[in-house]
């Protein structure tokens, strides 16, 4: 009876366990914040020996807490920032919480972060808020996270990279192109054995950043072809197939022949990408590329940049995500100041960036992007 | 004559006493299972007055709503019919397996088999949705995608089943199917526990005047039981209007279509809320929550109505 008892007891333990693990799965996406505000564990995404990487060689004695909030496509990549920057300054903690890039940028207009993550910069009316939290001087944009979407298929016969304009690219988005081997993708192709296989397109079905840049690129660079402009959430009138998440396109891509999609390109391992036609040359995605598109693109007076997509310029990927920082050029006070210079020095230095590409797979910035952004951030100082 | 007296006295002032200390039984009890009651009902209220202050915003006519649209009824109907649509294919197809399952467990099967049928039948129950949505990602919706082509080949004038058909089979006929899995446990505990509760005398009567099996069943088990399976399936209605995990992992949303077997088209409200919650601030919240709201008042609706029923077949039942 006693072992019945407990053998019972076992079981709805182990489907409360099950639920529960259910519901924190279900959670991850929203609030998997809680999680990144690990403090400064020595962990195994700071190398060895970062420290002499830092910026001025030595640690730094600021302490305290920083808080921020914002774009859920930096979480990765901020989780990394957030534990490697005890290497620069031990006893720093940094939280953030992956609220949304809407959400993060209101929070530091009510002054409730001290930074926010964005995938979008601040609006004028935004930027005239910033001023009662920051002072008047306002607030600035760092690029600090740029990660390339690759446009990726499933096309098991096809070993070279397809290329595509990214007037086809928009025709197949759009379900104007069905099959792989119509005329428009064969004619850019030559050499190219396509398969007749019908092209199935699958988008995000979240809210999502990736889409919002992927849709920007269509909108500046495919002319007439894509008419439904720069949108977060993926045009309805458009019937197509969708997943959750980063992950869920890619993997309903992998099991679907003939599946196309857009995708953080660190996330597209297996699948076939397309070599986006720029100028009159055909462009892989890789890293270089893609943070040369922001490096060649014109810096706003705020730190945003006015990303060209429509570009010509050679060895430039144009389908790039730039997730921002923001920072206020002035904080109440001193502490603060430290606190947050010390942050966002530590992100974009060298050695941030290549411990954010370790977890995140972004596109670590180049030295020119590095540099106006640390005069910025040198300048920073408390109020009056 | 004097002695039995005391006896009774002693006899009865203990029972008394007995009475006295169960009516502090009695009223603990009952003042428990009011404080229950209210708690329920508040939280009920809490949850509604959140739902309708939040979701004011994007309801009142003329707001400024973050999606296209004009208005927030536009906004919201096609996932109202979309929540709907799918709880119903659930139902169509997980009712008459339930009590199909629940009649075998209980005046079919010998024990030895019923037992372990209906231990794997709560076991159902008991795998978390996220499981379900995988499985019915990775293993149902390929295989549904031939079947979604017959259909559309030779019932393609019925429009459920118009429309170019799906290749990968994330459709809301899946999600339907996997929905249907899901209630099937519910709707089958509760009737194999109806089903067992048909008085023994009546169906040895029905047997004794010569009916079979089968019409023992129809003429004892089913008016008895008829009020508890409208019941179950009402219970199994709420799971499958308010599942979310599954159908976000399972359906390729849209717009509105009456196919069942195109992909991109229709959502249900639980999916669309858990796909852009995340993201979601200002006028997009309000307008989320709102959606949260409808929800509520279909399932209201639902219970209302499954209530009605409930109380029209009562007479009939013999469970009075």
């Amino acid at each position: 009876m006693k072992a019945l008892r407990f053998g019972r007891s076992a079981a709805l333990l182990s489907v409360a366990a099950l639920a529960l693990t259910a519901c924190s799965s279900a959670d991850n996406g929203g609030n998997g914040g809680a999680s990144s505000t690990a403090p400064a564990g020595s962990s195994s995404a700071a190398p060895a020996g970062s420290s002499s990487a830092a910026e001025g060689g030595a640690t730094s004695d600021v302490q305290g807490n920083l808080v921020g909030a914002g774009a859920s496509s930096q979480e990765a990549a901020m989780t990394a920032w957030t534990q490697g920057v005890s290497s620069v300054a031990p006893n720093l903690t940094v939280q953030y919480s992956p609220d949304g890039s809407g959400a993060g940028r209101e929070k530091f207009l009510q002054g409730a972060t001290s930074f926010a993550g964005s995938d979008a910069a601040m609006d004028e009316e935004e930027a005239e808020q910033a001023k009662q939290v920051c002072g008047d001087q306002g607030a600035f944009h760092v690029p600090a996270y740029i990660s390339p979407i690759a446009v990726a298929y499933n096309l098991p016969g096809v070993e070279e990279n397809i290329k595509m304009d990214a007037e086809t690219i928009a025709r197949v988005f759009t379900g104007e192109i069905t099959t792989w081997n119509d005329e428009a993708i064969a004619s850019q192709n030559e050499g190219v054995e396509l398969p007749d296989t019908p092209i199935t397109v699958v988008h995000r079905s979240d809210d999502s950043g990736t889409t919002e840049n992927f849709t920007a690129y269509l909108t500046e660079a495919a002319g007439d072809a894509w008419s439904y402009d720069e949108v977060e959430t993926w045009p309805a009138d458009i019937t197509a197939e969708s997943a959750q998440g980063t992950t869920g396109v890619v993997g309903l891509v992998s099991s679907n022949e003939g599946a196309i999609t857009y995708a953080d390109a660190s996330a597209v391992d297996g699948l076939g990408t397309v070599d986006v036609k720029v100028g009159e040359e055909y462009v892989a995605y890789s890293a270089e590329a893609a943070a040369a598109t922001v490096e060649k693109s014109e810096a706003n007076e705020d730190g945003s940049i006015e990303l060209d997509r429509a570009t010509t310029e050679a060895g430039v990927y144009p389908v790039v995500l730039v997730s921002y920082h923001i920072y206020c050029n002035q904080y109440k006070d001193q502490e603060t100041v430290d606190q947050v210079k010390a942050f966002a020095e530590y992100a974009i230095s060298e050695d941030g960036q290549s411990t954010a590409e370790g977890a995140a797979g972004n596109a670590p910035i180049s030295a020119a992007t590095r540099d106006a952004a640390m005069e910025r951030i040198e300048a920073i100082s408390a109020q009056g | 004559m004097s002695t039995p007296a005391p006896a009774t006295a002693r006899e009865s002032s203990a029972s008394l006493r007995g009475s006295r200390a169960g009516s502090a039984g009695d009223s603990i009890f009952s003042g428990l299972a009011l404080a229950s009651a209210v708690v329920i009902l508040l939280v009920l209220a809490f949850v509604a007055i959140f739902l309708v202050s939040e979701a004011l915003p994007a309801i009142r006519p003329g707001a400024d709503l973050d999606s296209p649209v004009d208005s927030f009824f536009e906004y919201v109907w096609p996932l109202m019919a979309g929540t709907v649509m799918a709880a119903i294919i659930a139902l169509l197809l997980a009712t008459p397996v339930a009590v199909g399952v629940a009649l075998f467990i209980s005046h079919y099967a010998p024990p030895r088999i019923a037992k372990p049928v209906g231990f794997v039948i709560d076991l159902l129950a008991a795998i978390p949705s996220v499981v379900y949505g995988v499985w019915g990602w990775l293993t149902l919706a390929p295989l549904m995608v031939p079947i979604y082509g017959w259909l559309n080949e030779h019932l393609g004038f019925i429009p459920f089943f118009a429309g170019a058909p799906t290749t990968t089979g994330r459709t809301l006929l899946t999600s339907g199917i996997v929905l249907s899995v899901m209630v099937l446990p519910i709707i089958t505990a509760l009737c194999r526990e109806i089903f067992t509760q048909t008085p023994i005398l009546h169906q040895e009567a029905a047997l004794g005047l010569g009916a079979t099996r089968w019409e023992m069943i129809k003429m004892t088990v089913f008016p008895f039981a008829r009020a508890g399976i409208v019941s179950s399936i009402m219970l199994g209605l709420g799971r499958a209007l308010g599942e979310t995990m599954a159908v976000t992992m399972v359906l390729s949303g849209g717009i509105f279509s009456w196919s069942l077997i195109q992909s991109g088209r229709n959502q249900t409200i639980p999916s669309e809320i858990a796909l852009n919650f995340p993201e979601a601030f200002g006028m997009r919240l309000n307008e989320l929550i709102a959606a949260g709201l409808m929800l509520f008042i279909i399932t209201l609706a639902v219970n209302m109505i499954a209530r009605a029923i409930v109380n029209k077949h009562k007479e009939f039942s013999g469970a009075n």
